[in-house]
């Protein structure tokens, strides 16, 4: 085989996926990158459809200049890489993709596959969730970024996490109006107060200076509280929250919330990758090296698909694994100075992480205080009750046995939104850790697929009868 | 607030081609480049009612993982609105 014949493939145009494609044209490869969104950027650098113009700095705030130069380089190096956006990686079985696009699916055979598939919002909720109006942080910051949009003219952001803070200054300062910001996690002073975070000053500082912002125009700002329930019939009115033992109804047209994120791993899953319970993210993860290796030969993992580090530490993790995969596949003189000066930054990043992750904790009690009537799974509509009386009957304490007896996580959304909450509340009920329930195991395929594309395969995939005559 | 009022509003991006399309029989307008679901929400307060307590529900996450915004089309077809872009002539029903 010579060696322009190998196939590097990358899920995922985000800020590591992007930077993984960068490092194999370096070395003379031409990646495919695979990506459902419409642009590249990921959602950290979502762009806007091309008709909606914006200005990078109305759109990325502070971090504009790093989304500018991650951005242009990859439409630069366009022509060098075979991009294909609006494309659903939907399967993954022995070194080959399933790929969905415009309602027609093929397969991808690779050497080498860098899955960047990023994260979403680890969402813990409470009563009233589900009704229109209440939202993710990230969509929040998607309806802005993406469609020029508010969630509401006003607006409640609640939950933890640094991007409570950064959404709500953003929409404070795109005209809406920020009825309050509702910490979950003890005090909103903690951007400058936790040694870790000092790891990474300008981080640190620009937390603290959303925070500052924020209660400069006038924004109430509150830590330490408890979420009860989202008001309202058809849509949500107010949100009911209590701080100190006391109970507030804040009015509002709409509801930002989520607890930090977690990693999107459907397709390390389906790879066959090992996993292991992470204490700091309170998940099970892909096993990995530093470099990116998972425990499949020809898989690696970056991005926060690996594990939450954020946007400047995925671009150094998607460079990381494409170098490491163009070294096992000896494609190209390996770089150790390069390659070590790497993971050297990254390491900068997890002890940032450590301390983020420290600083802004999910709420330890929420399973304790979930009431029953809470809808845990918003696909299938399962309560909290109905999963607590499954543990109490049945004595499961397994996740997947959960799934089958409950069908929680067996819904659209297999277990993205749900799996967080209900594997609290399955260890809480069966009074185990929560790394004991395990995990939600990833099945394909990984996001809703129309069935005639599967019947359009058909024909190059059965074997005609009358074959054997 | 009523609770026909759409529920998201517009800050930017105003000075673009309109695009006429039918939510639930009723003509709307929304601008080239909305999502399907941007088009809905900025002319209504819901998307679609929930299969189980048939709950109004209008999306929740907006980047295509928690699956809370698959609407049907008049013809029958179903589409995840908020990957899925508006066009000319769409038409889209919210209700059963």
């Amino acid at each position: 085989m010579t060696m322009s014949s190998k196939s590097f493939v990358v899920v995922g145009a985000g800020p590591a996926g992007m930077r993984a494609a960068e490092q194999l044209v370096a070395a003379g490869q031409r990646p495919i990158v695979v990506d459902e969104g419409s642009r590249h950027g990921g959602q950290i650098y979502r762009q806007p459809p091309a008709v909606l113009q914006r200005e990078r700095s109305d759109l990325y705030g502070f971090e504009a200049a790093r989304a500018s130069a991650v951005l242009d380089r990859f439409e630069a190096l366009r022509p060098q890489i075979d991009y294909r956006p609006e494309t659903l990686a939907w399967q993954l079985e022995t070194n080959t993709l399933q790929l969905l696009h415009a309602g027609r699916t093929r397969a991808l055979p690779f050497d080498a596959l860098i899955l960047a598939p990023g994260a979403t919002d680890r969402v813990l909720p409470f009563p009233g969730w589900t009704l229109p109006g209440v939202y993710t942080l990230g969509a929040a910051q998607v309806a802005l970024k993406h469609q020029g949009c508010l969630i509401g003219p006003r607006v409640v952001f609640a939950g933890t996490g640094p991007l409570l803070y950064l959404v709500a200054w953003q929409y404070a300062s795109h005209g809406a109006r920020v009825a309050a910001v509702l910490d979950t996690a003890r005090s909103s002073a903690k951007w400058l107060a936790a040694p870790r975070l000092l790891s990474r000053p300008a981080v640190a500082a620009k937390g603290a200076y959303f925070v500052a912002r924020l209660r400069m125009m006038g924004v109430a700002v509150h830590g330490g509280i408890t979420l009860l329930e989202a008001e309202g019939g058809e849509r949500v009115t107010a949100l009911r929250w209590q701080a100190g033992g006391t109970a507030h109804t804040t009015e509002c047209d709409a509801i930002g919330f989520g607890h930090g994120l977690r990693s999107e791993t459907q397709l390390a899953d389906l790879a066959g990758c090992a996993f292991d319970y992470n204490e700091l993210e309170q998940a099970w993860l892909p096993r990995r090296d530093a470099a990116g290796r998972s425990s499949v030969r020809g898989v690696y993992i970056a991005g926060d698909g690996a594990g939450i580090l954020g946007a400047d530490a995925a671009e150094l993790s998607g460079a990381r694994a494409a170098l490491a995969a163009l070294e096992d596949l000896g494609t190209a003189v390996s770089a150790p100075e390069r390659a070590a000066r790497i993971e050297r930054d990254l390491q900068a990043h997890v002890t940032f992480r450590r301390g983020l992750e420290t600083a802004f904790a999910p709420p330890p009690r929420w399973a304790v205080d979930a009431p029953d009537e809470l809808i845990v799974c918003r696909c299938e509509e399962v309560t909290a009750g109905e999963l607590r009386a499954c543990v109490r009957d049945t004595g499961t304490h397994e996740m997947n046995r959960l799934k089958a007896l409950t069908r929680i996580g067996m819904g659209r959304c297999q277990g993205r939104m749900c799996a967080p909450g209900a594997s609290r509340l399955l260890a809480h009920a069966a009074g185990c850790e929560l790394r004991e329930v395990g995990r939600l195991r990833g099945q394909a395929p990984i996001k809703p697929v129309p069935i005639a594309m599967l019947h359009e395969q058909a024909p190059s995939t059965v074997v005609p009868e009358d074959q054997d005559d | 607030m009523s609770n026909s009022a759409p529920l998201l509003r517009r800050i930017a991006g105003a000075a673009r081609e309109s695009i006429e399309f039918e939510l639930n029989g009723q003509r709307c307008s929304a601008l080239e480049g909305d999502t399907v679901l941007t088009a809905v929400l900025t002319n209504a307060a819901k998307l679609r009612e929930s299969e189980f307590a048939g709950a109004a529900r209008a999306g929740f996450c907006l980047m295509g993982a928690c699956q809370d915004c698959w609407v049907r089309l008049a013809d029958g077809e179903r589409l995840r609105a908020c990957t899925t872009f508006v066009e000319p002539g769409m038409r889209v029903r919210t209700g059963p």
